[in-house]
């Protein structure tokens, strides 16, 4: 426990050092990534005005509060895609990582949690430009900011599982990139991240509660704008878990399986 | 370890890849979508042999042998078709953490060091990843950077360092952790000669020092030369030659050197074998080594001779005679 502990700050301290170095783009990627969320947020603050004020209990600052945070999510749902794992493997970087006495995924998972650090601390700025323009509706309670702390980070993992699952498929093909456009439409519509859930049909939002998105996407921003009770807080930590758990373990079965079929292309 | 004390054994070890097949054109590549072919390629073709400790071998054979294949079955990259593998007593497909702890395998066109980063930095999480106590850690890192002359350049990003000081820093980071048997696959590629002999001397210095087992391979037979008293050769994924480095040019080199210094530099020499080079007074002739008794014993009976001197091939010419040659051709 105290090595793995020690290998997973030095990995992040590592992920924190080479983000840095690319502090500019790193920027720059995420400024580009605001776009998105802009769009929904003028869309569904024009919408919300026309119809009086709100749409589904969400008012414009409500809107404002909720794509802001969104912005912070994004970043932190950000894992090893399918492409990156194609990368990863024509480049020989994964029989690299494979030498080592340790998993992958505990290298993987260190890195971008490094990665996140730096992803937080850059968007503080970008968050307050943002607030400075669009006014959100914010005041969230202490206990609701520590939850959102914990689910935060929780989405991260429930995503980076479910990725990492998703992209062992390049074990079988090489080119994994249609299973993830599917994956990210299927995604889009059932995270929250296109329009808040609760706007969805009633079907879609049954639809949802099968499927882990929600848990790494709606959620934590949910939380943090006081939209849930505790006891939801805690059935959506408590979804968090069991999706991170589900997904880790299909990984560890599917793990033995792909190592037999990876034949060290590129390296 | 097993019962013979080697610390890496093969018994018929193989490993076939399936690799899809079509012919060029739009018609072809319509007919794989409905039905694809595919073929077997037996890229090693159940070789047998084991290593002891501290020995370092030499693993030869052309592009496309089977050497990097072995390698990687080896290192645990690779799980083998047919049978079976076995180093420092463990399985290695079976990736056991132990086992990864005490090998290490060098690519010299692949790279363990993070690009944007110092070497230092990539050092430490080396020490991360193999448990390394943080004193010892310190002490071989210094250790290995004096050794190969790195003070000046471990604290630049990789990036910015040239070929031959980035080899130098992966072989650093390679063996941080001290690893009981080596697996370096071209570790000198593309590298100019002082950095080449630099490298082969640390790697010499590491053998000596860890009794380390070394399985290298290398196109440069420099390398093989100044490391390996013993040579494995293998083509087409089978095995052709087991042995001292000696025997391999006694065995495939039917043809010996007579490199003769002549007084009198007008004598045609062809009636005592080939002659392959003549520079000013020195005549080199090619001749059997059935017939090299006879032919010096001519030479100096015959001739006004200065100096005589027979000399085996270089090894180049005779491995390059033994890759142009078929397997079976080669086998006994």
């Amino acid at each position: 426990m105290r090595y793995m502990l020690d290998y997973y700050l030095t990995q992040m301290k590592t992920a924190i050092v080479v983000q840095f170095q690319y502090r500019v783009a790193n920027y720059f990627y995420m400024i580009g990534m605001i776009a998105e969320p802009v769009i929904y947020l003028v869309v569904w603050s024009t919408v919300a005005e026309s119809q009086g004020g709100s749409v589904g209990g969400y008012t414009a600052g409500d809107f404002a509060a909720y794509y802001i945070v969104w912005t912070l999510v994004r970043n932190m749902n950000i894992a090893l895609t399918p492409y990156a794992w194609e990368f990863w493997i024509q480049r020989g970087q994964l029989s690299m990582e494979l030498l080592r006495p340790v998993h992958p995924f505990h290298g993987q998972l260190a890195y971008f949690s490094g990665w996140k650090v730096v992803a937080i601390v850059m968007w503080l700025p970008i968050a307050a430009v943002l607030s400075i323009i669009f006014k959100p509706t914010l005041q969230p309670t202490l206990w609701e900011i520590a939850a959102f702390g914990v689910a935060l980070w929780g989405g991260f993992l429930v995503r980076f599982v479910m990725l990492w699952l998703l992209g062992m498929i390049t074990f079988w093909t090489t080119r994994v990139g249609a299973f993830f456009e599917l994956y990210f439409t299927v995604e889009l519509l059932f995270s929250g991240r296109l329009v808040p859930l609760s706007l969805m049909p009633v079907w879609a939002q049954h639809v949802a509660d099968f499927l882990p998105f929600q848990w790494a996407f709606g959620f934590p921003i949910e939380l943090l704008l006081g939209k849930l009770t505790p006891q939801q807080a805690l059935y959506g930590l408590g979804m968090q878990a069991f999706w991170v758990l589900l997904g880790g373990l299909a990984s560890a079965l599917t793990w033995r399986f792909a190592l037999r079929r990876f034949s060290a292309v590129g390296a | 370890m097993n019962h013979s004390g080697a610390v890496i054994q093969l018994e018929r070890l193989g490993k076939t890849y399936v690799v899809p097949e079509r012919e060029a054109g739009l018609k072809a590549a319509v007919g794989s979508f409905f039905k694809r072919r595919n073929r077997q390629v037996k890229a090693v073709d159940e070789i047998s042999f084991s290593v002891s400790a501290g020995e370092v071998v030499g693993f030869l054979g052309p592009n496309g042998a089977g050497k990097t294949t072995t390698l990687k079955m080896l290192s645990g990259l690779l799980y083998p078709s047919s049978g079976s593998a076995s180093v420092l007593g463990f399985t290695p497909s079976r990736r056991d953490r132990d086992f990864l702890s005490q090998i290490t395998l060098v690519m010299g066109q692949r790279q363990q060091l993070v690009w944007d980063i110092p070497a230092l930095d990539s050092f430490e999480l080396n020490r991360a990843v193999y448990r390394i106590p943080v004193e010892e850690f310190r002490r071989t890192r210094d250790e290995m950077v004096e050794l190969l002359e790195m003070k000046d350049l471990v604290g630049k990003p990789v990036r910015n360092l040239s070929l031959g000081e980035r080899m130098k820093a992966e072989i650093i980071g390679a063996l941080l952790h001290r690893p009981k048997v080596l697996f370096l696959d071209e570790p000198t590629i593309g590298l100019d000669v002082t950095m080449q002999r630099r490298i082969r001397a640390f790697i010499a210095e590491y053998n000596q020092r860890h009794n380390a087992t070394v399985l290298l391979t290398s196109h440069y037979m420099a390398d093989v030369e100044a490391l390996c008293k013993r040579v494995i050769v293998i083509h087409h994924g089978r095995l052709l030659f087991d042995g001292d480095l000696s025997r391999l040019v006694e065995r495939f080199s039917p043809q010996k050197k007579i490199v003769v210094v002549l007084a009198d530099t007008s004598v045609d020499l062809s009636a005592y074998g080939d002659v392959i080079h003549k520079e000013d007074d020195r005549i080199t002739l090619r001749v059997t080594k059935a017939d090299v008794p006879r032919v010096t014993v001519r030479l100096l009976s015959d001739l006004p001779v200065v100096d005589l001197v027979v000399e085996d091939p270089p090894v180049e010419d005779v491995i390059e005679l033994v890759f142009s040659q078929t397997a079976e051709e080669m086998l006994p």
